[in-house]
Formats: structure tokens, sequence, C-alpha cells
């Protein structure tokens, strides 16, 4: 699936509008364990090197054993509020967690999905099914969705613990922030002995 | 050139107090300030160290300033509560060298029992307090907060939230200043607080307090923003709620209060002259708000009328304010019917001992006292379990209280307490059941270390928090020590055993101490040469394997499997099956 011509005024448009002083809001989110916060440290030192403000909010705690996780980065020119209100992209590791944020989906805003399922344990044990129609109820609320098999990738890679850089990959595309920013900071944040094969998930996840 | 970091505030904060040459700092881990003392111990000339809880984590560190050394400690709001006794006596005695508190409150609750203001804490004392609004402010006012302590003679108290704590800003960042230790001095009318000397520093308590008040007014760390057109309104905020104003207000003027306590009056009342309305913008209490009501400046002060008492502000919540008191057309608000889709509650890692004791608990229909932790979240379906958690250490105590209120209750009351938990404040309620003959079951769940905060040290690890060798105390020993005559230490996962264990001392007439002792299910990963599955054709499909909440346990399409990547092979769901429809089987 190639969605540049869908989306390739994307980054432009960023650009245009980081100058202008806006600010871009991206949101994170999946379960804990996924390498959110990491994902959220990867693009915000990118930002910090390319000489962008920036901020990120995460919660730690309770949140981590299981459950859903959200975090959040916000880059331009100056950076006040941590948080978002509302989400310039959401980059989900998870189809669930996509959909349960879905509310705060700016206008024209878009959606990377990791196609990915991770069961609630709580489903089973009140023996529910795990939603079977999200990508179609994504579908109806909007059309902007990029659906990415991050985990398939990387897994072909031989680090299946990476599906998070490759979707921040798939990610860097829309972001008006240079590549070498990204593998700077991956070279960074990253330990030394997996940094090649994260940059190698990070290239898939671009061309993806 | 200078070197810029992208650091948590909590981050930024360690960061301060090496930068502000501090020789000692000292913590008990409580979300969310744990990664305060955590970074601190990565720098060198800073001696840090883990307590027991925070009260002890408080004196040691008011030690190292008598002593005339710059000390920190952090903690959770909640642990200010512990710590109350010295802080509160702390502000009559003052200090020697700088001593600066942090406390990490977190509105919200993301991961606390309650979400107390903990700035009233500052003005009950009548010591100084700053409030940061970013990574740079917490570095800051952190370097800020030592030059005060020490020019005030006065405990500062630096108040962050969870959004200052957790969140990453820029920060830019200095070397460390050399600060040369101060004489100690004996001066018994200052350090020791008996009644007569109590009477003299309460005085100076009371002179300091107007000194502070000149410097509030006068001080940097409150400042104006003047940014509208709009004189007639005036904002006023602090912490991070000054940068959800900035965005959603960047048309108004706004005074920003970076000493919270005592508040700078002169420099409200300069900000409001000639305005017809101050809006006070602050998360939880309106401490603020009714400060600034009792100034009468005559104009309208409003601020909870538009903003929640309760949980955490964002642009959103400012945003609908604005719309309510500037009659702005409201954003449209799409229905997307997302309430139902299905909730992830964090659960009780696969693997994790605990789930075993609630699993006998339940089954043994008993009342459970319990306490915080990680298995706190045994309170949530399927275990069902505890029937109260109220603070660290309470659950022991309740316990002995409800047995005192209902005798018939013998043999049906336990009480869970973690290891650390138990080192922080269950040894003192563990003496109370013993001294006042209590006849319930305490249950320890030692899991060898701190868990829920992220996997620090504690007094039972034989570890200290900068890495050295420690004695290892054992809970068992101290409870025979006491007196507890019923002491024994179980692995919770050998379920049978252990739920005999628990039938036996329950049935007996006096305390009873069970240590479940199993280490913490994510340091102890080993690879196992077996798998765990579930033979369907043995499989009645009686869901009772479900019951034990598992998340290695799976059921999908009415069948039901081991996950083979969560499954840690802890074997207790082999004993739960009684149709022996969970297998082992070994690898070759």
């Amino acid at each position: 699936m190639n969605n540049d011509n869908k989306y390739n005024n994307y980054y432009k448009k960023w650009e245009k509008k980081i100058k202008q002083g806006i600010i871009m809001s991206i949101l994170f989110t999946g379960v804990g364990g996924q390498g959110i916060i990491k994902s959220t440290t990867v693009l915000a030192e990118a930002a910090l090197s390319s000489g962008l403000d920036v901020k990120v909010s995460e919660v730690h705690g309770m949140a981590q054993r299981g459950g859903n996780v959200i975090g959040s980065v916000r880059i331009g020119r100056k950076v006040y509020s941590p948080t978002v209100e509302k989400a310039d992209i959401i980059f989900s590791l998870e189809k669930l967690e996509a959909l349960r944020n879905l509310n705060i989906l700016n206008d024209g805003g878009l959606v990377l999905i990791n196609d990915y399922e991770i069961v609630p344990v709580s489903l089973f044990f009140s023996k529910q099914e795990y939603p079977k129609n999200i990508i179609e109820n994504i579908s109806k609320i909007t059309k902007n969705f990029i659906l990415l098999p991050a985990n398939d990738i990387s897994k072909k890679l031989g680090e299946p613990k990476a599906s998070n850089i490759v979707l921040l990959g798939k990610l860097s595309t829309f972001i008006p922030i240079e590549e070498k920013f990204f593998i700077k900071s991956i070279k960074k944040n990253i330990p030394q002995k997996a940094v090649e094969i994260n940059i190698k998930a990070f290239k898939e996840g671009r061309k993806y | 050139m200078e070197k810029k970091e992208l650091l948590t505030g909590n981050e930024a904060i360690a960061r301060g107090a090496w930068e502000a040459g501090a020789k000692v700092a000292t913590a008990y881990p409580g979300t969310p300030s744990t990664e305060i003392l955590e970074n601190i111990a990565k720098y060198k000339g800073i001696y840090s160290q883990w307590s027991l809880n925070e009260k002890v984590a408080l004196e040691v560190a008011s030690g190292a300033s008598i002593e005339g050394i710059r000390a920190l400690v952090a903690m959770k709001h909640v642990g200010l509560n512990v710590a109350a006794d010295p802080f509160m006596t702390l502000s009559y005695t003052g200090i020697n060298g700088g001593l600066v508190i942090i406390s990490a409150d977190d509105p919200d609750m993301h991961s606390s029992q309650n979400e107390q203001d903990n700035r009233y804490y500052a003005k009950m004392a009548k010591i100084l307090m700053l409030e940061p609004s970013d990574s740079q402010e917490a570095k800051d006012f952190t370097i800020k907060a030592f030059e005060l302590s020490e020019k005030y003679d006065c405990p500062v108290l630096l108040r962050t939230t969870t959004r200052i704590s957790h969140s990453r800003s820029i920060v830019i960042l200095k070397s460390r200043t050399e600060v040369n230790k101060k004489d100690y001095t004996k001066d018994c009318k200052k350090f020791v607080m008996i009644p007569a000397f109590g009477r003299i520093r309460h005085k100076e308590v009371l002179k300091r307090w107007k000194k502070l008040a000149d410097y509030a007014d006068n001080s940097k760390l409150n400042k104006v923003y003047n940014s509208g057109d709009n004189k007639d309104i005036g904002i006023i905020t602090s912490s991070v709620s000054f940068q959800y104003a900035r965005e959603v207000f960047s048309d108004i003027d706004i005074l920003k209060i970076g000493v919270s306590n005592p508040l700078p009056k002169k420099k409200i009342k300069d900000f409001l002259k000639n305005r017809k309305k101050a809006i006070i913008i602050e998360e939880l209490e309106p401490f603020l708000e009714e400060q600034i009501k009792a100034m009468d400046l005559g104009i309208e002060v409003a601020g909870k009328k538009y903003f929640p008492q309760f949980g955490e502000l964002g642009l959103a919540a400012l945003r609908k304010a604005r719309e309510i008191f500037f009659t702005e057309e409201k954003q449209k608000k799409r229905d997307l019917g997302l309430e139902n889709i299905p909730k992830r509650p964090p659960v009780l890692c696969a693997g994790c001992p605990h789930r075993a004791v609630f699993f006998v608990l339940n089954k043994l229909k008993v009342r459970v006292m319990g306490d915080i932790g990680c298995y706190t979240l045994s309170v949530l379906p399927p275990l069902n379990s505890l029937d109260t958690c109220l603070c660290m250490g309470a659950g022991v105590g309740q316990t002995l209280g409800m047995e005192k209120a209902n005798p018939s209750l013998k043999g049906k009351l336990v009480s869970v307490i973690g290891d650390s938990t138990f080192f922080h404040s269950g040894i003192t309620s563990l003496i109370d059941n013993v001294y006042n003959s209590g006849s319930n079951l305490m249950i320890i769940l030692d899991n060898r270390i701190t868990a829920m905060t992220g996997h620090q040290a504690n007094p039972g690890m034989g570890l200290s928090l900068m890495g050295q060798e420690a004695p290892v105390i054992w809970p068992e020993k101290i409870a025979k020590a006491v007196g507890v005559k019923n002491v024994r230490v179980i692995n919770p996962n050998n379920i049978g055993e252990f739920e005999k264990a628990v039938k036996e001392e329950l049935a007996n007439s006096d305390f009873s101490v069970i240590v479940a002792r199993k280490k913490c299910v994510l340091l102890d990963k080993k690879e196992k040469n077996f798998r765990i599955y579930i033979d369907m054709d043995a499989c009645k499909s009686c869901g009772s394997c479900l019951k034990f909440g598992c998340p290695a346990i799976e059921f999908r399409d009415d069948s039901y499997t081991i996950n083979e990547l969560l499954c840690t092979g802890c074997e207790v769901c082999i004993d739960l099956c009684k149709f022996g429809a969970v297998k082992k089987k070994i690898l070759k």
C-alpha cells in the first residue's frame, strides 16, 4: 500500500504551519510494554535536534501493567501545554486503542494504526470477544487512516520488539523534521546492539 | 555551546539538586516522584538513599541540613502526610544547610489513593513554596529553593504535579556549583523544641513570614505576561495551568505565580489594578482564589465557578471555560459512540505471585484489609478481592479494629501488606496487634522488591539505592522478635500448601503472620524448558481457569489456550484445573 499520493501534502502543510507558530500535536497510544514511551522520546529528541521546541507528556505507574498507555508529543516554534487537546496525528500500536482515542482526532487529522490486536485480559474472563469490526468503525469516523503491519515487518527483520520504530518510520514522513534527526535520535535512545536493526525498521516503515 | 536536553520535571529537579551543590538526598518511592532520587543517584557528589518511609527520609535530610550541607527530600503528596510531623516543626527550627522538600502531587490520581492539594501544607507550616511550570523551571526553582532556604532559614517546599514531574521539555544544563559546608554550632534554642524554646521559635516563624511576603512580592519567579488588548480581565495561575492558559488565553494578560506561599499580594494587587475581573486558573483546590478573594479588591474574582475542583485541567477544560465567559461559539462535539468499546484495565502480570494469594483468600471467603502496591489491582475482576485500601500500613490496624468491633469474625479476618509497605508502615501496626492481643492473620506479600513504582530497592533486598550491599532485613524475623508465635514463610505459587497454611493460621487463636515469599515475576524470568498447555480433550469448558485472571490464559472462539509468549511457567493453573486439562510438556 502506498499512501504517498493521498498524504504527500501533509509534510509541506505542517512545515508551513509550524513556521506560522502553530503547534503540531501527536498522540501515542497502545498497550503497556509496546514501546510507546520510547516512541515519544525518539520523536521528541529528533524535534529537539532539528531546532524546534518540543514537549512530551507521559503517564507512569498503574497504567503500565497491561493497561492502555497514552503519551503525547507537541512540536512547534514555541510549545506551552505538554498535553494534547486535539491530535493532528494519532499513532496507535494497537487497533482497539486507535478506536478508543478517535474522539480527540483533529479535523483533517491522520491516524496511523499498527495492524495488531492485543485482547484485553478482562475480555477473556468475561468471555467477551475482541471487537471484530474495528477498522470498519474507524473508517466510519475518518477516511484519513493508514493501517500498517508493523509487527509483521519487525518480525521479518528479526527484531519483533521494533514494531514501534517501524510505525515511527511511517510517522516521520508526515512530520516536518528531516530524516537525519530521527536517525540521530534512534542512535541516542536505542541500546547500542539494537541500533542497526532499529534503523532498518525505521526505514522500512518510512517506505511502506 | 550550551547543552540542551529534554528532561522530565523529575530529571530536571535531580539535575537542579546536583547543580546547586546538594550533598544528601533521600526519598521513599512514590509515583509521580520516584525518578527524582533514581536520577540523583546517577550523579557523583551526592549521597542518596531510599529511606523506610517519608518521615524518616525527611528526618535524615534534616540531620544533613543541620550539619551544614544542602539536602533534598522527595515524596509523593500522600508521603507528606507521613512526614507531616517533622515537617511542621522543621518550620520552627529552620535549617542550617539549605533544605528542599519536593511534594509531587497527583491531580486525577493516575497512581494514588487521593488527590489532596499539598499547597495547604506550606500555608499551614508557614514556609516558602515554589511551583515550577515546566522542566526548565523545575531545575531553576530547585536551585533557587536552596538559596532561599539558606537566606530565610526556612525549609522550602517545591510542589510539582504529575504533569510537571512526568512531562519532558527542554532544559539548559549548567555545571555544578560546589557549596562549602556550613559550621554546625550547638544551638538548643533553635533545634531543641521544648515548649519554652518552641514559643521563641514560633515568633521567629511569624517574623520570617513577613520577610518571605516581601520576597514574594519582589521575586522574579512571579511574572507578568502582557499579551492582550483586553485590560478588563487578568488571569492569575500557577504550575502547569499556566501552560494551558498561555495557549487558550493568548489574548489576555497573565500573572504566573511561581512563589505560591506566601502569596505575592502586592504584586497581585498591582496586576489587577484597573481591571474588572480576575480569573484564577488552578488545579484542585481554590488555594489562590480564596486568598485573592480575601484581599477584598472590589472586583470580581472567579475561579472554581468555571473550572472543576477535581482532576487535572487541560486545554479542553480551559477552552470550555472560555466559551462560557466570552459566550463564544461552542466547538461542535461529535458523538462517536466510543463509550461502549471494551476497556483495558491494568492487571497483575502473568505469573505474578500475588494472584495465587488472592485466589486462595477469595476461595476461603475471608475479609481482606488491603494496602497499597501492585496487589491493590486484585480488587478488579475477576479476583474482586480486598475490602479496604486506605493508605500504606492501614489494613493491619483496620483488621485489629474489626476484630475488636466484632469478635465473631474470628477466623475470617486477614490483612495483606507488601514487603516494602511492611517496612514503610506495617511494623508499628504489627506490634499493635501483638500488644493488644490481636488474633487475625497478617500476610506479608514479599516479592523481594518495591514493584509498583518500578522496582526500587528496599531493606529486604540487601541492596541500597546507590547499588551497594546492605544488610538483609527479614520480615519474619521482625515478627518473631516482637513476639508473634505463628510465623511461616511460604511460596504462594505452591497454591495447595499455601491454602492449607492460611486455613490453619486462621483457625488458631493467636495472631499469625504468613510471609508469602516469591520474587516479582518481572525480575524472575527464566528460560523454561517446558510449556504449559490446555488439553482440549480433557477440558470441560467450565471456565474456572479464567477466574484466576492470568493474562496468559486466553479464551477465544469457545476454546481455552495458554499464550506461550506470556506464560512464565508458574504452573499454578495446573493445580487449579479439577479435570487435569492444564498440562505441562517438557521440551527437548
